[in-house]
């Protein structure tokens, strides 16, 4: 577990970095928390000639309400947004989130924006992400650009940012009234990823029916999922039982799990089902529907 | 028990805080990786990803030539000096590193040493090994067929897999009681292979100097001596000579039995030391500590129990296949290739019993390493406590009165079993009823009753298990020929300070507190000024280290006997300090008074004082003993474990909600310490039940070789453990004790087991094998029609 040697670079300003980015390419990596990025390098099977550090960069941690968003920066840590009163009382799902990464020591260092840059389909933040309707923001070369969460995760590792971006920021609308959600995850142990989580955020109309449901899956196939079916299915529906069972029968569907340590297919797609229903279900109560 | 000794002097009884507990609290310990010595190179090893292959080249051209690079070791470099291949501790074989093949995936295949540890990670990247892979083993049923390759065809006459056949017992007698029986239940089980992953990894610094002829080898060994013995027996014909080996074992970061054996990587690093002249470290990384370091268990059993129709038990046979891996690495004494398994009647009075064991070769790293297990322990006591269960649901007799029924009563102590151990002392129902009254056993069945009806599933699962350990009476018990004694060096100061020095080696077990408070209770001397040193073979006696709940039982009692033999000496100075005859004196803790004249008295201070300034004529001065303690028999601690389960219907997640453990160690030196072996043992015997295991896929390819996957519980996964204490001293140790390091690890895991079978005993469900994950238990629960 001894990384291969590599140059390492801490620009302090974000000009700097995207300079830095630009000059290096393909041969560059933009170091955040390094909880993933450095056991790829430790374990030799990643290799980089040029490691950007951008936390010496000011100004890319909050997390704040503003406009129509909740913008949380880029290089946020976990631990602030599991220790934000905020989080905690308007964005329950995030709450749950943060809470259930890795552990507290990877929380302190590990950030949103390397959780979603990632690309891991094993990471817990992409669900949630799908579920609320997020969007990202990256700064390159040429200015920022607004990439909706459904168009960034393009494949195993794979993300729509380019090499010479920085995501420097996420935003989530802004919910409206009678919104809840909840993120349940189904791990072996404290720190493990998931076997299988979901991420469900629902709004309720005035008469109790569904108005908007956000459903995502995490680490379920090769990608995280965002569960467009259900998601259809509930909209205008009362979220009675039988309706949020079918909703995580149809989530599970959507789903395409491989066999690993964690549990068969079969079992990963019937988790990810009782996971989604059970989601839904206290998503729906903290909506204020029971 | 109430102390003797005041909370200033702090003899036994006493939960003195461990007095090592500062240096590691501030990050002062001193483990082998903080050590730094001048001019030292760094040795990092190339592994096979292969678990059977033929090695037809090894190509060091470019690693060679990474900048910092300065040698690579092969088998062929060894073999000019014939160390390519060692003994084991069992007198098996085992290569250091391979010239022909090598035989499990993650072997030792070459080392190489640099001027940095980076440098010799690049150096590792850069060697080219052309491998071609033969015909794997995996599975130690089809190594044993006929037609199973050979795998150890570096041994001549070698025709099959087996290592050992072994048997104990009564096989027609136990045979004619079965086909007597009224009822007779049989279950197999797997006890899966494991790994100790003690935090701190194998490693060491080897040191030879060139102009003294002195090898100095710093290393994570629970049993320096051994190790220094073997050196020079393997490595005799180099020119190491035992006078000149020094083992030095620092503090060590966790042994569990991992760090008895001698591995690879120590022997090249001395062989480098020694062709270089200069010190080599190597120091693990937690994947190859992980993936080839000595593992544990791997036990393929299969249990069988006779009873009348009201539940007395009548004979008991087990059948088990052991995989050792590619060699019998095992530390086990000499005499047991299967350790102590014939434990395996249990609490029980068990008339009739047979118990055989074949040890197997794989292609697996070697197995069979006393894993906090008292040699094999902790299987046996999987197999009967579970089987024992498995009868109860066959009788639907409470698996509470059935182990009432069987137990041993108290007056047949010392209690001769069938397969031939005489068991010291012990109450086995008093510590049962304990555990019963402390988690309210007849409610929780009456609320299981209700949550049956209304299809939650909850169960109560009991072990009430007995352990064997303190190896061990010479007659019997050897590792490699030496005798299993321990020692204690006791010295005492002209102030009254004591130096004592053991042939053990603490990993975290407190010893520098407990033996200090055992020289405190025999003398009088506090224990916070005795200093207590282990690990290094130049100052400490000989002994056969810390393993198998050996220290207390053994060298513990070389403590106490050793001070004893002080307190002689200390007599015969008071009666002259004191102008009195040695009949007329008495002791109580720290003095000896005259009799019938209390203030005439002398401190075991002013004693100690005189023996170097005023010590009587003809009389030697100082005041030191040594003694090597051989047991007259080995101790038998035992305990009562009841665990409450709650499963989740749609994931199949197990959760302990109670978890009530009542041990019975014998007299007790310090109860927090005792908590803490316990608290950390029942957390370790979670694990296997729950949480870890290490398999194989058909090639040979290790599944879960990082913490990624092999799953260290933490303090998120446990219970809060409920611990409770009955107290029967062993009649033949000279405290009284008994040993605890190993009891929570034996008890715990079928404890767990039975509660997850119990949960779903209404099904049908009469076992399940650990670790119980959640998919194992959906699967039983879809199978059922009972899943969410
Ligand atoms: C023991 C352990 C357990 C873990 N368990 C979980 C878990 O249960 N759930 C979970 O979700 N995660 C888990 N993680 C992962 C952890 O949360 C990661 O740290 C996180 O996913 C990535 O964040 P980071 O800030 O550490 O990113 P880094 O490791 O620094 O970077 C990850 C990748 O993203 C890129 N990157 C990072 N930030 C940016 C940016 N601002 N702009 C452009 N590219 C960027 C990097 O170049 C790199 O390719 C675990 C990690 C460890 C070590």
């Amino acid at each position: 577990m001894i990384p291969a040697s590599f140059d390492y670079h801490a620009p302090g300003t974000l000009p700097e970095a995207l300079a830095l980015l630009s000059k290096y390419g393909d041969d560059a990596k933009v170091l955040s928390g390094g909880q993933s990025l450095l056991p790829l390098l430790k374990l030799r099977l990643g290799q980089t000639g040029h490691l950007i550090d951008i936390g010496r960069i000011p100004g890319l941690e909050y997390i704040r309400e503003e406009g129509d968003f909740l913008r949380i920066g880029g290089r946020t840590r976990e631990s602030a947004l599991e220790s934000s009163d905020l989080v905690r009382t308007r964005y329950p799902i995030l709450h749950d989130t943060a809470k259930v990464i890795a552990d507290p020591l990877v929380r302190n260092m590990a950030t949103v924006g390397g959780n979603l840059a990632h690309g891991d389909p094993g990471n817990d933040h992409p669900a949630t992400m799908l579920a609320l309707g997020a969007q990202v923001v990256a700064t390159g070369p040429k200015g920022e650009r607004v990439i909706p969460i459904e168009q960034f995760f393009l494949g195993l590792f794979r993300t729509a940012l380019r090499p010479d971006e920085v995501l420097t920021e996420i935003q989530i609308p802004v919910p409206p009234a009678r919104s809840g959600g909840a993120y349940l995850k189904l791990e072996r142990k404290v720190g493990d990823y998931a076997t299988a989580a979901a991420a469900a955020q629902v709004t309720l109309g005035s008469g109790g029916t569904v108005e908007r449901a956000g459903l995502a899956l995490t680490n379920v196939g090769p990608t995280p999922i965002k569960a467009a079916d259900a998601e259809k299915f509930l909209a205008g529906k009362r979220p009675d039982a039988a309706t949020l069972g079918e909703a995580g029968q149809r989530a599970a569907k959507a789903a395409s799990p491989s066999a690993d340590r964690r549990g068969s297919v079969e079992y990963k797609r019937e988790m990810a089902r009782v996971l989604a229903t059970r989601a839904l279900r206290l998503a729906v109560e903290r909506a204020g529907g029971r | 028990m109430q102390p003797r000794t005041t909370p200033e002097v702090g003899g036994m009884g006493h939960s003195m805080k461990r007095k090592e507990d500062p240096r590691f609290i501030r990050g002062k310990g001193n483990y082998v990786d903080d050590i730094v010595l001048p001019g030292m190179l760094w040795m990092d090893i190339v592994r096979s990803p292969f678990a059977h292959a033929k090695i037809k080249s090894i190509n060091t051209e470019k690693a060679l030539k990474v900048p910092g690079v300065l040698a690579v070791i092969t088998g062929e470099t060894l073999a000019k000096y014939n160390l390519h291949w060692m003994p084991t501790l069992m007198s098996d074989t085992q290569m250091v590193l391979p010239t022909e093949k090598v035989m499990y995936q993650a072997q030792e295949v070459a080392a190489v040493i640099a001027t940095s540890r980076y440098a010799a990670a690049d150096g590792v990247d850069a060697v080219e090994v052309d491998y071609e892979p033969l015909p794997v083993v995996v599975d130690p049923f089809k190594a044993l067929e006929p037609n199973a390759p050979v795998l150890r065809t570096d041994k001549k006459d070698k025709k099959d897999n087996r290592i050992f056949h072994w048997e104990a017992g009564d096989r027609a007698g136990t045979e004619k009681a079965f086909a007597e029986a009224e009822v007779t239940v049989k279950q197999d089980l797997y006890i899966p292979r494991i790994h100790v992953a003690s935090i701190e990894t194998c490693g060491c610094i080897a040191d030879f100097d060139r102009v003294n002829g002195k090898l100095t080898v710093y290393m994570t060994t629970q049993a320096p001596h051994a190790i220094r013995t073997v050196f020079a027996l393997v490595a005799g014909h180099v020119g190491l000579s035992e006078e000149r080996i020094r083992i030095v074992s620092p503090d060590i970061g966790g042994g569990f039995g991992g760090k008895v054996p001698v591995y690879p990587g120590y022997v090249i690093a001395v062989a480098a030391s020694v062709v270089i002249g200069k010190p080599v470290k190597w120091i693990e990384d937690r994947m190859e500590n992980l993936q080839a370091d000595s593992f544990a268990r791997d036990y393929h059993i299969t249990a069988e129990l006779a009873a009348k129709k009201d539940g007395t038990i009548t004979a008991l046979r087990m059948k088990t296949l052991a995989d050792h891996g590619y060699t019998d690495a095992a530390a086990n004494p000499s005499k047991f290739p299967a350790g102590l398994f014939s434990i395996c009647t249990g609490s029980y009075d068990v008339k009739k019993a047979f118990v055989e064991v074949d040890g197997v070769y794989t292609n697996k790293p070697p197995g069979g390493i006393a894993y906090r297990c008292s040699f094999r322990v902790t299987e046996a006591v999987h197999a009967i406590e579970r089987v024992t269960d498995v009868l109860a649901q066959q009788l639907k007799m409470d698996p509470a009165e059935l182990r009432m029924k069987n137990f041993i009563p108290k007056e047949k102590f010392p209690y001769k079993s069938a397969l031939g151990w005489e068991y010291d002392s012990g109450d086995y129902p008093a510590a049962l009823r304990l555990a019963m009254d402390k988690i309210g056993y007849h409610a929780l069945r009456k609320e299981q009753a209700e949550k049956r009806a209304r299809g939650e599933l909850m169960g109560i699962g009991i072990s009430s298990f007995t352990e064997i350990l303190g190896a061990g009476p010479s007659k019997q018990f050897d590792i490699l020929g030496i005798k299993m004694f321990d020692s204690c060096e006791l010295r005492i100061h002209p102030t009254g300070k004591a130096i004592a020095r053991f042939g053990t080696k603490s990993q975290g077990q407190g010893h520098e507190t407990t033996y200090a408070q055992i020289i405190a209770e025999e003398l009088g001397i506090p224990a916070s000024a005795v200093q207590v040193e282990e690990g290094d073979t130049d100052t400490a006696p000989y002994g056969l280290g810390t393993y198998a709940s050996r220290s207390t039982p053994v060298a513990g009692a070389a403590g106490a006997l050793a001070a004893r033999k002080i307190r002689e000496k200390a007599k015969k100075i008071a009666a002259h300090l004191l102008e009195a005859s040695e009949e007329d004196l008495v002791w109580e803790t720290g003095k000896f008074s005259v009799k019938g004249a209390p203030s005439r008295s002398k401190t075991i201070q002013e004693i100690a004082f005189a023996a170097y300034t005023n010590h009587p004529p003809g009389m030697e001065a100082g005041l030191e003993a040594v003694n090597y303690y051989d047991p007259p028999n080995l101790t038998f601690p035992f305990g009562s474990y009841i665990c409450v389960v709650d499963i989740d219907r749609g994931t199949g997640m197990v959760k302990i909600r109670r978890f009530v453990a009542v041990d019975d160690c014998g007299n007790i030196i310090n109860p927090m310490i005792v908590d803490g072996q316990i608290h950390g043992g029942l957390t370790m015997g979670m694990a296997p039940a729950l949480l870890e295991e290490i398999s194989y896929d058909e090639n040979g390819n290790i599944q879960g070789g990082s913490f990624m996957d092999y799953l260290l519980p933490t303090a998120v996964e446990s219970p809060s453990w409920e611990t409770y204490k009955t107290v029967t001293p062993s009649p033949h140790h000279p405290l009284g004790a008994k040993g605890v390091g190993e009891s929570a690890t034996v008890g715990a895991p079928p404890a767990i087991a039975n509660a997850v079978v119990d949960a779903l005993a209404h099904l049908g469900v009469k076992h399940v094998d650990i670790p119980i994950t959640p998919e194992k238990v959906w699967r039983i629960l879809k199978e059922k029609g009972v899943a969410e």
